[in-house]
């Protein structure tokens, strides 16, 4: 875990130092002005977002069809991911809105439908705390449930008439905007691997102590 | 006779009420004369943005600041209990 964690922080850090200096150079949307900025964190954090409730959907199938323990603690760590980046999303968001729309929150279907992936990530976590055995294959189950959320997630703002921006606004960024968005987004996207990988260690070591403590409990 | 000279101002009027009203709301708002003062700006325009943008990016900070605390501090824990464990098993 450390080959790979050490030189990901490393760079990482690194990325994320020098991020507030690219976006600092970045040209302003003309109509919204200094808070259009927000947008190179927003929509990179919605993206992590349900990259990660993907992950945690995909893993969670593997798991209830394999039972593969490895499985489970990659969906144990990307629900905890989408709940993180869901949370960024869902405060960054609304900052923005009140400049450019007035208002704080709107029950539109974009927001609307990003809102239930993040209580359904929240949902998950709490499940797996808290509903004792058999909690795995419930929580499993919660999570697939929680990534065919995320198409519609995606295509909600083209296919219903929203006030959040289409997904068209992110491939025709003009190249004043475009360098920074997607340096920002590939920052988010290492962060990710990142904790991720974090993440899915302190799992294995729970799922060891696990085992050393059945081993004591056996030989006692 | 005077019946049907009714019905046929009335007739008039109604339609004259039902055209000339759209047409009138669809006339172009008149040019602004002169410029008004105003103290108080709608709350959109007196956002402060800079405000906003500094909030949003100091959220991200602090929430992956925590975040990665809150990993190393569990990864802590564990770690402890399983040298802990560890210890007591070869001390028996």
């Amino acid at each position: 875990m450390r080959k790979v964690f050490v030189p990901l922080l490393v760079v990482v850090g690194a990325m994320f130092a020098y991020a507030p200096v690219m976006i600092a150079h970045a040209d302003y949307e003309v109509s919204m002005g200094i808070v259009s900025k927000i947008l190179y964190f927003h929509a990179p954090s919605g993206m992590v977002m349900l990259l990660s409730a993907m992950v945690c959907g995909v893993a969670s199938a593997i798991y209830l069809w394999k039972k593969s323990p490895a499985a489970d603690r990659v969906a144990m760590a990307s629900a905890e991911l989408t709940a993180l980046f869901g949370l960024i999303v869902i405060v960054t968001g609304p900052l923005w809105a009140k400049k450019a729309w007035g208002i704080w929150w709107d029950w539109e279907p974009r927001l609307t439908m990003s809102f239930v992936g993040w209580l359904i990530s929240v949902s998950y976590l709490f499940v797996r705390k808290y509903a004792g055995p058999g909690s795995d294959k419930l929580g499993a189950a919660l999570a697939v449930f929680g990534s065919v959320n995320v198409p519609f997630i995606y295509v909600s703002v083209n296919v219903w008439r929203t006030l959040h921006p289409k997904t068209t606004v992110v491939p025709t960024l003009p190249p004043g905007m475009r360098g920074p968005f997607w340096y920002s987004a590939l920052t988010l996207f290492l962060f990710y691997l990142l904790l991720l990988t974090a993440r899915i260690h302190l799992e294995r070591q729970r799922a060891m102590l696990d085992e050393l403590y059945l081993a004591e409990e056996d030989r006692s | 006779m005077i019946r049907r000279a009714l019905l046929a101002v009335s007739t008039l009027v109604f339609t004259l009420a039902l055209t000339a009203l759209p047409a009138l709301a669809l006339q172009p708002p008149t040019a602004q004369g002169e410029f008004v003062p105003a103290k108080d700006l709608p709350p959109t325009e007196s956002i402060p943005a800079a405000t906003l943008l500094v909030a949003a990016y100091a959220f991200i900070w602090v929430a992956a600041i925590v975040y990665l605390f809150s990993i190393w501090r569990r990864l802590n824990r564990v770690e402890a209990e399983m040298h802990a464990l560890a210890r007591k098993t070869s001390q028996r």
